[in-house]
Parts: structure tokens; C-alpha cells; sequence
């Protein structure tokens, strides 16, 4: 249903993601995983039309989304959800509004009926009777779990988490992993899933794309990912520090910048 | 390397500098003319911003009215204390009204109340769209189907360009106003006098030019704060730096307007 063919973004000199192709089944998970910076929220944000890819296309069935008119991508967008990092609720409205607002934007439902739904939503993510709360008056984890309830709002066809449960305590995080999990079974909503979290995304994940420095290495089912034979694969599955994938980013050698030796970048100059 | 090459390099370089920054400076005007072209051509598109405009006048317009009524009522006073010391040396003291009355509704009005409403509403205006940017509240916007230029940018635009002309009107009166209290009252011009030359002396050219001044500025603020906002870096670093930037480049840009549309009302 959305497939990213040679997709590719670079800001500047720095390449964020080198041509890719992807294929995201409908009706399922895909959890891209990879360390940070290894390009997974750029390819959701191309994917998602948030941004422009430097080349390649993403079609969703037969259009390209980077050629649609505004018109079209916001008729797109209203059987869309998208649930970020660190949650972007309206600061001016509070939860009720926040939940709301999807649907006062895009349906003529009565006020009563909205009500219904909102309460719903919330009781889904157990924060039913919060509704007067502002989201400067929730903590994060409450914000992300609003967010969650809002980018179910409309029931959409397509949804997008970034790193749904970065900052979330163990229970809620493993509420959200299960409401991806339960919605997007019973909706047959397709899901694409950005984490870093190993063991919530190779277990909601129907397929899972592994980045590391903007290309893919692994891709498939979550059990042909545990399988990899790629040591690169099973470092990050096992967080291991020392393996093909380098913990340090430094270019210079640590000694020489200690001891300050000519050809070293000293912090002073 | 020769004292000529030395300074021929640092000529070059500062031309460099200069020309890049000439070139950074169109493409942003172009860039911002653009982006709020593109919002205001949305003004009869549905859905219709008609409360967002409502609630945009309250908090930038409402939201200004104390300190618009605090510097005009000064204005007004140190006009009048000025204007008499200066006028009562040749004994003209009874055109305090005119002069008064003149220089607020032509130039001080529109100028020092743009100056105000910049402060108070166009940094604001920056900085809150600057935050959305930040905290992905545009990006929200997008992924709900709302196009923020049609939310954001437009209401504050319009909301603004009507604003600036009905807070610089109640400046020229609070103005002229504390203006007569400080010339009759406190310094004793006769109160016939100041309001005879008062309304003999301002036209209704002076008064529309105010008017056409306070519009074009109001939309030159709106357009200008919009875009700082709408196109910081989204980091705290990027949004503070898109604020000051927008209040500089807002009021140089007031001064700048307001030659040239006096050099047509004279």
C-alpha cells in the first residue's frame, strides 16, 4: 500500500538516508528500528509527506504523494494519524480539545456524539475524566498517551508512531505497545512503528526494517531478524557496545586529544 | 604577501560577505512574500478562520490596548510640554493643538504605535509560532489535515493588519487628549485656542494618510512576524534568535515605509 522507492534525504553535506526502497504491507506493523541518528524518523517523516525527499518517490497504491496538490494530500491525511515523539498537543487547548479536534475539523458529528467518542479514546489509554487538564499541567507520559488517543481520533487507515514509547514508565509503555498491537489487528490499520525499543518493536512488529547510518541492513519478519546471522543485527539486538557498530563517534584518537598532540583539535582553539 | 594583496584580499572579502548577505536578504523577502501570499490566498477558502481571526484580535489587539493608552497619553504630554516651550518663544502659543494634533496623527501615531504593537504582538506572534515549530505543533497540524498557513498564518495576519489602524487611532486620541490636558490645564493655552487650531489645521488627507500608514504597517508586521516564526530553526536558540531578529527587522522596516509613504502624503 506505501512504498518509498529510492527514497533519499540529505541535509547539506550530511546524508540522513541514502536511497531505499520500502515496502509497507497493509493492515500491518512495520517497526523501523535502528540506534539514534540512524535515520528512522527521517524515513518516517518522508513517509508521512512531512517532508520532501531529496530523490525517489513515495506512492501510496497508485499516487506519488511528493507530486499530489495540497488538496489531495489533506483528503490523504484525514484517514491518517501520526503520534510523535514527544507528543506536539496544541498547547492552547486542552486534552478534551486536543482529542477533539480532528473531529471538529473534519466531521459535522453533534457535540454529544463527540463527547462519546472522545471519552472513549481516553478510556482507551486510561486517562478518562483528564479532559479539563492543559498539557502544560500533564507529564510526558500522560501527554504521549493524550497524543495516542488523539491519532486514533478518526479512526485511521494509516498511522504513524515515533518512538511511541520513549519516556513512558514500564506499565504504559506496555499499554501502548498492546493498544498498537489490539487497534491495529482489529482495524487492520496499517502501522508504522519507530523505535529503538528492541523488545517492544520485534514483538508487536508483523515486519521489521533495521537502519544503521541511513541504509537498510535487515529486513523481515521479527523472528528472521532475531536469526540474522549480521553481527551488526545482533549487537544492536543485544545493545552490545563493542561490535561493527562503533558506541563512539569521535574521529580523533582520545589519547592524542588528551595529551593535546600537534594535529589534534583542542577545545580552547 | 604585499600590503597591495593584503588589501585587496580584504576588500574582496568584505564585498563577499556583503553580497552574500545582500543575496540572503532578497531570497528571504521573496521566500517571505511568498509564504504569506500563499496563507492569504486562503482567506476564502473553507474552513472559514472566522473565530481564530476573532480570538487572534483579542490577544493581539485587546492584548495591546494598555500599553498603546500608556504611550499615548505620553506622547501626548511631552508633545504638549515641548510644543509649548518652543511655540510660547514667539508667542504662538495657541498652535499647540495643531502641532500637537499634527504630529500625532501623521507620524508619532501610526510610527510609535507600530513600534509598541511590534513589541507587544509581533514578538509574541514569533515566538509562539516559533514554539509550535519546536514542538511539532505544526507537523500535528499537517498530519490532522489542517494546513497551518490557513490556521496559523492568516488569522494572525489579517487579525493584525485591521488591528494596528484602531489601536493607532486610539492612540492619536489618547494622545491629543492627555496632549490638551497638559497645554490648557497645566500650562494655561486657552482651551478655544488649542481646539480652534486643532480642527481648523488636521484635514481628512492627514487623517486617511494616518490610516493608510497604520494599515501598511500593521500588515508589514503581521507578514514579517509570521514568517520569522513560521521559518526559525526549530531549536529555543533558533526561535530567540527568529524573535529578535523579527522586531528589528520589523520596526527598521516601519521607518524605512514610513518615508516613503510620507514622500507621497506630503
Amino acid at each position: 500500500m506505501i512504498r518509498g522507492e529510492q527514497l533519499s534525504k540529505s541535509y547539506g553535506d550530511v546524508m540522513a538516508l541514502t536511497p531505499t526502497d520500502i515496502h509497507v504491507r497493509e493492515g500491518k506493523i512495520t517497526a523501523i528500528m535502528g540506534g539514534s541518528g540512524s535515520g528512522k524518523t527521517t524515513l518516517l517523516r518522508l513517509l508521512a509527506g512531512l517532508e520532501k525527499p531529496s530523490s525517489g518517490h513515495v506512492w501510496y497504491g497508485d499516487e506519488d504523494l511528493c507530486a499530489m496538490t495540497d488538496k489531495r494530500l489533506y483528503e490523504l491525511r484525514q484517514s491518517m494519524g501520526m503520534l510523535f515523539q514527544y507528543s506536539a498537543l496544541l498547547n492552547s487547548l486542552n486534552v478534551y480539545d486536543n482529542v477533539a479536534f480532528p473531529l471538529h475539523e473534519h466531521t459535522d458529528l453533534d457535540e454529544e456524539v463527540i463527547q462519546t467518542m472522545v471519552s472513549m479514546k481516553l478510556e482507551q489509554v486510561g486517562l478518562r475524566g483528564f479532559e479539563h487538564l492543559m498539557p502544560s499541567e500533564l507529564s510526558g507520559g500522560m501527554a504521549k498517551r493524550v497524543a495516542f488517543a488523539r491519532a486514533m481520533a478518526m479512526d485511521p487507515k494509516v498511522v504513524f508512531f515515533d518512538e511511541p514509547t520513549s519516556g513512558l514508565d514500564p506499565i504504559s509503555s506496555g499499554v501502548i505497545s498492546t493498544l498498537i498491537q489490539n487497534t491495529a489487528r482489529k482495524n487492520r490499520m496499517t502501522s508504522i512503528v519507530v523505535t529503538h525499543d528492541v523488545s517492544a518493536g520485534l514483538a508487536i512488529a508483523d515486519h521489521v526494517i533495521l537502519l544503521w547510518q541511513g541504509r537498510i541492513i535487515a529486513k523481515g519478519t521479527p523472528d528472521e531478524i532475531r536469526d540474522s546471522d549480521d553481527a551488526r543485527v545482533q549487537q544492536f539486538l543485544e545493545g552490545r557496545p563493542d561490535g561493527p557498530i562503533p558506541f563512539s563517534r569521535s574521529t580523533t584518537s582520545y589519547i592524542d586529544d588528551l595529551t593535546h598532540r600537534p594535529g589534534t583539535v583542542r577545545l580552547e582553539t | 604577501m604585499t600590503d597591495l594583496s593584503i588589501k585587496q584580499s580584504a576588500v574582496s572579502v568584505f564585498f563577499g560577505r556583503l553580497g552574500r548577505h545582500a543575496l540572503r536578504g532578497i531570497e528571504q523577502l521573496g521566500d517571505g512574500t511568498m509564504l504569506g501570499l500563499n496563507a492569504l490566498a486562503m482567506i476564502f477558502r473553507r474552513p472559514w478562520q472566522g473565530k481564530h481571526f476573532i480570538l487572534q484580535m483579542h490577544a493581539l489587539g485587546v492584548g495591546s490596548l494598555v500599553i498603546i493608552i500608556i504611550t499615548g497619553a505620553f506622547t501626548g504630554m511631552v508633545l504638549a510640554l515641548q510644543g509649548y516651550y518652543t511655540l510660547a518663544k514667539f508667542g504662538s502659543e495657541s498652535l499647540l493643538g495643531a502641532g500637537v494634533g499634527m504630529s500625532i496623527i501623521r507620524e508619532l501615531g501610526p510610527v510609535l504605535g507600530a513600534f509598541m504593537i511590534i513589541g507587544r504582538a509581533g514578538s509574541s506572534i514569533t515566538a509562539e509560532i516559533g514554539i509550535m515549530r519546536v514542538t511539532e505543533q505544526t507537523d500535528a497540524l499537517e498530519m490532522m489535515a489542517v494546513n497551518p498557513k490557513q490556521r496559523i498564518l492568516l488569522p494572525r495576519i489579517v487579525a493584525i493588519t485591521l488591528a494596528v489602524p484602531l489601536l493607532v487611532s486610539l492612540f492619536d486620541v489618547i494622545g491629543i487628549g492627555s496632549g490638551y490636558i497638559v497645554g490648557v490645564e497645566l500650562l494655561g493655552v486657552n482651551p478655544g485656542a488649542y481646539m480652534a487650531e486643532l480642527i481648523a489645521k488636521i484635514t481628512m488627507h492627514d487623517i486617511y494618510g494616518g490610516w493608510v500608514k497604520a494599515v501598511v504597517f500593521g500588515f508589514m508586521i503581521g507578514m514579517i512576524c509570521t514568517y520569522m516564526g513560521y521559518r526559525s530553526e526549530p531549536t529555543t536558540e533558533g526561535v530567540a534568535r527568529a524573535t529578535t531578529q523579527a522586531v528589528v527587522v520589523a520596526s527598521v522596516g516601519v521607518l524605512i515605509v514610513d518615508y516613503i509613504l510620507t514622500s507621497f502624503f506630503l
